[in-house]
């Protein structure tokens, strides 16, 4: 991707966390448990699970209508993520031609169905995780992990990462636009010049540090950075959680899906 | 490369969480012994340069692809083991939020292979003594370029055998073994040039720069070479021990994988402890689908057909089929259904 | 009130590298006045700023608010006095969001919950910004950052505010309402600027520093008209003053 498509998409997704709806106004810390919950439960089907995990599909999509989150937004991030899971997972089908089964009459290797299990896991575990991101606001998520037991100095970093990020960005993409337009052709992009970049970046970045440091300082910085509780967990927190632990759980372990298709 | 959280077992990925978490923990609680309070900021505002950083292409020479910056060694470098460990771990944490590159559970792993070694094991085993107080920018580039590549070759060895171990994958180690290290070696090497790169750039720009970083870096922070391996060995002790108990808790993964490294075929499969008592529980109540420990009677093709690992569950394969694309399509109906009454809010 | 004088006597300031930035500073600003440093780029405005809050220190002489004079020690008095606005927003607010960062100096202070709270709101809603709250800093316009910087530090109650460039990246309607905004504010106030016109607009005084020193020390309407005291100090007449032809 070129800096421009990832400077605007992570702008993207950073806007849509701010939203308000039902989704974004749940407590961020029932939001990660329940996200952390739900991978824990897909990964732990096994290696040749595939009837199973359909219904899981039902989170990412409730999540996704209930906090408008654009669908083809999260499909096009999950589709840019994907080559190392399809590139190791694509050597199943080429190693495993073992016949697993027949269905209706085409005979389906074990390595096509550990494939796609593969596959399944990953759009489930990735929407899972982009949808975290949009419907909470990454201070949100912070909290959460502050709350949930993280140590301080990690989440400081997190949150200076974040703030900083933005702007760290349009620096590097002032600098990138002024190589680009003064390297005509591929000239400018080597080594050297990328070097410079870096380093120029680099330089800019400490001088920054600086002087927000003189800034926290004047505000009466010393050594900590404190902050207010902001959320309580509501009746909604709990409900939401109750219920996903139930689905998961309800999904997990009771052959729903086969039932269904065996009634049909 | 990242690992990914849809080839990782629970297992796997709760020992490698473990292990990061602990070390994690270690070089919070070291920093915050004796850190200069300049050093919050800067390893924040750090993190947000590798970050954008990364964004930055650069063209491979002869190749015409392009890479990037990985960020672990030069943070090392510049901050020290313990920050450096931290800014790689929340630069890590960011992409995985707001990329998914990798996902939540296989952070864990990522943060280990791109954080732990190169902050850990490389810097002061290997930068650290050999630089020395060196400023000479051919020493620099070479040791840099041994460092990174070190870094490297070890992160990519992670991956494999995380995947190996996860069992979700069918490459055989050697093969896979062969496909990563190669291409980490490429990338080592560029990691290093530019890793070199930057550090003699700010050395020659600005050189009372790092030292001033140098000088907020707590002294007690620094790491001796036998806590280092004092710590691996403990933590090594600790995986293995992790790893064995999910082992005989979820045979899933580890039986396949030691099959495949060792090649000998499946091991007896172990009927005693907790993995036992798990059966015994299965056996009751075939909850445990995958399983499927209560042969259906009524399906002919499962005696053909079944193979010879457990986890196949052919014998449901086209109710369990006609199951699946029903519960798909009441959740798309869901979906837009809810959309559409949304529409009409709005 | 004579806790809120200023004073800098004889202030001479070297840095580690060996240039002498300020060569002898003397003045005097006395409670409620608003002063303007003005004076071309590497005169000393900015280093003069930084020793207002004891992030520099003097290498000689002596800076007092009152009867406190400027030491290590007396260092985080100094903070709570003085509360300085800097140049860039983004630096200032370092913070993840608007509350937080106008929460971060009276939480340093050590104040509680609820006294914290009303602070917020107050500081917020002097610079009328209350329903940028939530929002992190990253998604206000250059406006609304400059607002909420100065809340930020109205949020700690100083005594005495200073300014480094505070209009330097306004378009002009946000650089009038700021300038509005400051003629509201009773505090002392010290902003350095190139802008002649926001400072003869807002400070009835006015100090022109030019190789460490100050060159001159006045009325703001008398310094500012002085086409030729302007322009041997690389400044040049505000456009108010300018004509049209």
């Amino acid at each position: 991707m070129t800096f421009d498509t990832l400077y605007f998409d992570i702008g993207r997704m950073d806007r849509l966390s701010y939203r308000e709806t039902f989704v974004h106004r749940l407590d961020p810390r029932a939001k990660v448990i329940a996200t952390i919950l739900f991978l824990f439960t897909v990964i732990s089907f096994p290696k040749y699970e595939i009837v199973a995990l359909a219904p899981f599909f039902l989170y990412p999509v409730l999540l996704l209508t209930v906090g408008e989150i654009p669908v083809r937004f999260i499909i096009k991030k999950m589709i840019v993520v994907s080559p190392f899971a399809v590139f190791i997972g694509i050597f199943n089908p080429i190693l495993d031609t073992r016949t697993a089964a027949v269905i209706f009459g085409v005979s389906l290797s074990a390595g096509w169905i550990s494939f796609l299990s593969i596959l399944l896991k990953f759009a489930l575990t990735i929407s899972a995780a982009l949808l975290l991101i949009a419907t909470t606001s990454f201070p949100g998520v912070c909290h959460a992990l502050r709350r949930l037991g993280f140590p301080a100095l990690f989440v400081s970093q997190l949150l200076f990462l974040y703030r900083y990020l933005f702007v760290l960005m349009e620096e590097a993409m002032r600098i990138v636009r002024a190589r680009e337009m003064r390297s005509f052709g591929s000239r400018g992009t080597g080594m050297k010049v990328f070097v410079r970049l870096i380093g120029i970046l680099f330089l800019r970045t400490m001088d920054r540090a600086e002087r927000i440091y003189y800034a926290m300082l004047s505000r009466g910085f010393h050594g900590d950075i404190p902050s207010l509780k902001r959320s309580r967990i509501a009746f909604r927190d709990l409900a939401f959680m109750a219920i996903t632990i139930a689905f998961l759980a309800v999904f997990r372990f009771l052959p729903i899906t086969e039932g269904i298709g065996r009634v049909a | 490369m990242h690992m990914a959280d849809a080839l990782l077992s629970p297992a796997v990925g709760t020992t490698l969480w473990v292990g990061t978490v602990a070390v994690g923990g270690y070089a919070s609680k070291k920093l915050k012994e004796r850190i200069d309070d300049r050093m919050i900021p800067l390893m924040g505002v750090l993190g947000a340069f590798i970050f954008a950083a990364q964004m930055i292409n650069i063209t491979i020479p002869g190749t015409g692809s392009s890479g990037h910056l990985g960020g672990g060694m030069i943070l090392a470098i510049i901050l020290g083991p313990h920050a450096a460990f931290l800014v790689m771990a929340s630069v890590l944490t960011v992409q995985a939020l707001f990329f998914a590159d990798g996902g939540l559970l296989a952070l864990g792993c990522n943060i280990w292979n791109l954080g732990f070694y190169p902050c850990f094991l490389v810097y002061p085993l290997i930068y650290k003594p050999l630089i020395g107080d060196s400023h000479n920018s051919g020493r620099i580039i070479a040791v840099s370029l041994l460092s990174a590549i070190a870094a490297l070759q070890l992160g990519a060895f992670s991956v494999v055998m995380e995947t190996l171990l996860s069992g979700k994958s069918e490459l055989p180690f050697g093969a896979f073994v062969l496909l990563m290290q190669p291409i980490h070696l490429a990338i080592g090497v560029i990691e290093g040039f530019v890793t070199a790169g930057v550090i003699n750039y700010v050395l020659s720009a600005r050189p009372e720069l790092l030292e001033s970083i140098a000088a907020s870096r707590s002294h007690g922070a620094e790491i001796s070479l036998r806590k280092v391996m004092i710590t691996f060995v403990v933590l090594a002790v600790i995986t293995g021990g992790a790893l064995s108990w999910f082992a005989s808790t979820h045979p899933d993964g580890l039986e396949w994988s030691i099959e495949k490294v060792t090649g000998k075929g499946e091991l007896q499969e172990a009927e005693h402890g907790i993995a036992r008592v798990l059966k015994g529980i299965q056996k009751k109540t075939a909850f445990l689908p995958g399983y499927n420990f209560k042969p259906e009677g009524n399906d002919p093709k499962k005696a053909e057909t079944a193979p010879a690992r457990p986890g196949i569950e052919v014998g449901t394969s086209v109710s369990g089929i006609v199951g699946a694309v029903i519960v798909l399509g009441m959740i798309v109906l869901i979906g837009v259904g809810i959309r559409s009454f949304r529409g009409r809010d709005a | 009130m004579s806790h809120h004088i200023v004073e800098f006597k004889n202030v001479f300031f070297r840095y580690p590298d060996g240039t002498e930035a300020l060569k002898g500073v003397n003045f005097r600003i006395t409670h409620g006045e608003s002063v303007g440093v003005v004076g071309a780029n590497g005169a000393g405005k900015s280093t003069l700023l930084q020793h207002m809050n004891g992030y520099l220190m003097p290498t000689s002489g002596t800076v007092t608010i009152g009867d406190l004079t400027l030491t290590g020690k007396t260092k985080r008095e100094f903070r709570k006095k003085v509360g300085i606005v800097f140049q860039n927003p983004d630096d200032q607010l370092f913070m993840p969001t608007v509350f937080d960062d106008v929460a971060f100096g009276p939480l340093n202070l050590g104040m509680d919950e609820a006294s914290v709270r009303e602070r917020v709101r107050k500081a917020l809603g002097m610079v009328n910004s209350l329903d940028l709250q939530d929002k992190p800093p990253h998604h206000l316009s250059s406006g609304q950052k400059s607002a909420v910087a100065i809340a930020s530090v109205m949020a700690m109650e100083p005594d005495i505010l200073a300014m480094d460039e505070p209009a330097a990246n306004l378009d002009p309607r946000s650089r009038r309402s700021l300038i509005s905004l400051l003629k509201t504010f009773k505090h002392s106030k010290i902003i350095a600027s190139h802008d002649l016109d926001l400072i003869l607009d807002v400070c009835e005084r006015c100090i022109v520093i030019g190789g460490g020193a100050v060159v001159a020390d006045g009325p703001s309407a008398e310094i500012l008209s002085n086409k030729a005291f302007l322009e041997e100090n690389n400044l040049e007449l505000p456009l108010s003053f300018q004509g049209r032809s």
